[in-house]
């Protein structure tokens, strides 16, 4: 297949291999040192990073990432200063940015698109802009080669799920779960499922967040699916102060796991 | 029935749409559907309109201020919301949503509220329909609306402090939408403004119609035609958007009146949070700024999308004023003809008392959102 974004190759590369994708979240802007993070992590096993930039009211997030986004946004974070750090980072693997749309509306969709781009990202995932409205964002970051992915939730109807699958680009994310990103004791059932209803009706990478948060779950749900995106179980590790070897040596233990399943 | 319907997708020109995550749009779907089914049925109607008028007390009077008149050398008419049961407009909006939650098979409403009117009026909707309630109520509005938050427990529902950001309407929003992320199967989201998620501004605002429709009745039956200007104060909109909708095709100046730390019109930048695209108090970066307002029902740097296409059009014009403004005409409608209003109204009436003189010999309809119970714990503080 031609045409295929850093993204999407990248996840396809671990899966032709046999394996199964890893997908790490970091904070930007939470800490010093949350660049190295990203450097550490990117050794430690990551197929592609999810790089988050903090809004003042994420609606998707649960307790863990509004505490990172309230540290970093009273550090003096801005989605200009944290896409201006990743310029600077050769880390040999995709990343992607994660924000809420009022982000990019401000900064203006081409723009944002432009400045995604400029800084090396890859791709781009905005929880809060769904297919109906999704159309003049990606057509900007069509422009830019910039990947946009769309989610698809327990919720969402049969009839819904290719349209979905259809215009999102690297890969489709399945929420685990009816609810806000978290660490939960145990792996809901409907993390499975929205791997499976996806895998049906699409060839596009199929990962599963929200919800995901040991390397137990993490090989659970990838036994349906195509990998995970690990959220607040990495960010709490950075609000733990672990640094970025702490950081990396989580993700790795996720990485060991996958492989040794798959 | 006088303003449009929005666009597919729940456009009002630029402003509105659906912007949530995927986990809620299909209930957004099902609202939607369910509520125009609902709005063509009239066993619906005639159900709400019984409970309007048998429950609520409406249809709410026009009163004339013969002093305050004379004083400010205007004709000034209040549209009485003050009067509903449970003291403001949202119990018109509450009854339509909880009857549409019973029949959609939902047990289980959920609200957010700022000076807790709205949480009021939705405890109060779930304990007549037999329905669980949880209400979020950020913790500075908790603090300064302690009364409501006892009506509201009182009433049977579980009220839950938001913790997060700014601590006031903006926070519980982010809250409610939280829950109802993890709950939509089994909640009902009960929003209190013209705002949110299509259908929500649409849906809401079709509620409040009943006040502009009356009103519009009542000018013709009192002034033999419209009045010169209808103001209201905003801050979601629903009581302006209610009274608006009575006299957007006529010649009356339509004008609604934000709290000058609350701007979200004023300030004309359009943003998107909690659901729509709207003006929106934000920096330079799109973070969302905190609104500072003596009324917490008025707390909040977002407006509904249909207030900033007024806005946009000319339709409508929005105006500011401050909080020692706002505290003076308290005490001003208080004194002159025996109304105690709600902080959230006495900013429409502190715009009218700054502009009399531009004013002078007009007839001005104000909408008297609500009473002023809830804030003289607050006031007898701020004036002691």
């Amino acid at each position: 297949m031609t045409g295929l974004g850093p993204v999407e190759t990248a996840l396809r590369a671990r899966l032709d291999g046999g394996g199964r994708c890893l997908v790490p979240y970091i904070t930007g802007g939470l800490g010093e040192d949350w660049t190295s993070t990203i450097q550490e992590v990117a050794s430690a096993g990551a197929d592609v990073i999810e790089v988050g930039i903090p809004f003042s009211d994420p609606v998707m997030d649960g307790p863990t990432i509004q505490d990172a986004n309230d540290r970093a946004l009273g550090a003096g974070a801005t989605p200009p200063g944290i896409l201006g750090s990743l310029r600077g980072l050769d880390v040999g693997l995709p990343l992607v940015v994660m924000t809420y749309y009022n982000i990019a509306f401000r900064m203006g969709l081409e723009r944002f698109a432009a400045a995604l781009a400029d800084s090396g990202v890859s791709g781009c995932i905005l929880p809060d802009l769904p297919l109906e409205e999704t159309g003049p964002w990606a057509e900007a970051a069509d422009a830019c080669g910039v990947e946009t992915i769309l989610l698809a939730a327990p919720t969402t109807p049969d009839e819904r799920l290719p349209l979905i699958c259809e215009r999102s680009r690297g890969f489709v994310y399945g929420v685990g779960l009816l609810g806000v990103t978290g660490v939960r004791t145990e792996l809901a059932s409907s993390a499975c499922t929205i791997a499976e209803r996806l895998k049906e009706v699409t060839d596009r990478p199929v990962l599963v967040g929200v919800g995901v948060g040991t390397p137990e779950q993490a090989v659970e749900v990838s036994g349906h699916g195509d990998g995970v995106v690990v959220g607040s179980a990495v960010v709490q590790r950075m609000l733990d102060g672990a640094g970025p070897d702490g950081v990396a040596a989580l993700v790795a233990g996720f990485r060991e796991a996958l492989d040794a399943e798959f | 029935m006088t303003l449009s319907d929005p666009a597919p997708g729940g456009r009002f020109g630029e402003f509105g749409g659906r912007f949530v995550p995927e986990t809620l749009i299909p209930a957004c779907q099902e609202l939607e559907e369910a509520f125009n089914e609902a709005w063509a049925d009239p066993a619906f109607r005639a159900e709400l309109d019984s409970l309007l008028a048998n429950y609520a007390g409406r249809p709410s009077p026009v009163t004339e201020c013969p002093t305050l008149s004379r004083e400010l050398g205007l004709r000034l008419l209040l549209k009485r919301e003050d009067l509903n049961h449970t003291g403001s407009h949202k119990i018109n909006n509450v009854l339509g949503q909880a009857l549409l939650a019973r029949r959609m098979g939902r047990n289980r409403l959920l609200a957010e509220t700022g000076a807790g009117q709205h949480g009021v009026a939705t405890a109060t909707a779930a304990a007549l329909l037999g329905m669980e309630c949880r209400v979020y109520m950020g913790e500075v509005d908790v603090r300064r609306q302690e009364l409501n938050v006892f009506r509201m427990r009182l009433l049977g529902a579980e009220v839950l402090t938001a913790m997060s950001g700014s601590r006031t309407l903006k926070d519980a929003i982010n809250e409610a939408m939280r829950d109802w992320v993890a709950s939509v199967e089994s909640s009902y989201y009960c929003l209190g403004s013209v705002m949110g998620p299509h259908p929500y501004p649409f849906m809401v605002r079709t509620f409040q119609e009943v006040i502009g429709t009356e009103a519009r009745r009542q000018c013709q039956e009192l002034l033999g035609g419209v009045p010169d200007v209808v103001c209201a104060s905003v801050g979601g909109g629903s009581n302006a958007i209610g009274i608006f909708s009575g006299f957007a095709d006529s010649d009356a100046e339509l004008v609604g009146v934000e709290p000058a730390g609350g701007a979200a019109v004023g300030r004309g930048v359009p943003g998107v949070v909690h659901g729509s695209a709207s003006y929106l108090m934000q920096d330079e970066f799109g973070q969302v700024l905190e609104a500072e307002s003596i009324s917490a029902g008025l707390d909040y740097p977002g407006v509904g999308p249909e207030h900033s296409y007024l806005s946009a059009t000319g339709r409508a014009r929005y105006e500011s004023v401050t909080d020692d403004e706002v505290i003076e005409a308290f005490q001003l409608l208080s004194r002159a003809e025996g109304i105690i209003p709600a902080l959230e109204p006495a900013h429409a009436l502190a715009w009218v008392s700054r502009e009399r003189e531009a004013l002078a010999g007009r007839t001005v309809l104000l909408n008297l959102s609500g009473r002023g119970d809830k804030d003289v714990g607050q006031m007898m503080e701020i004036l002691s």
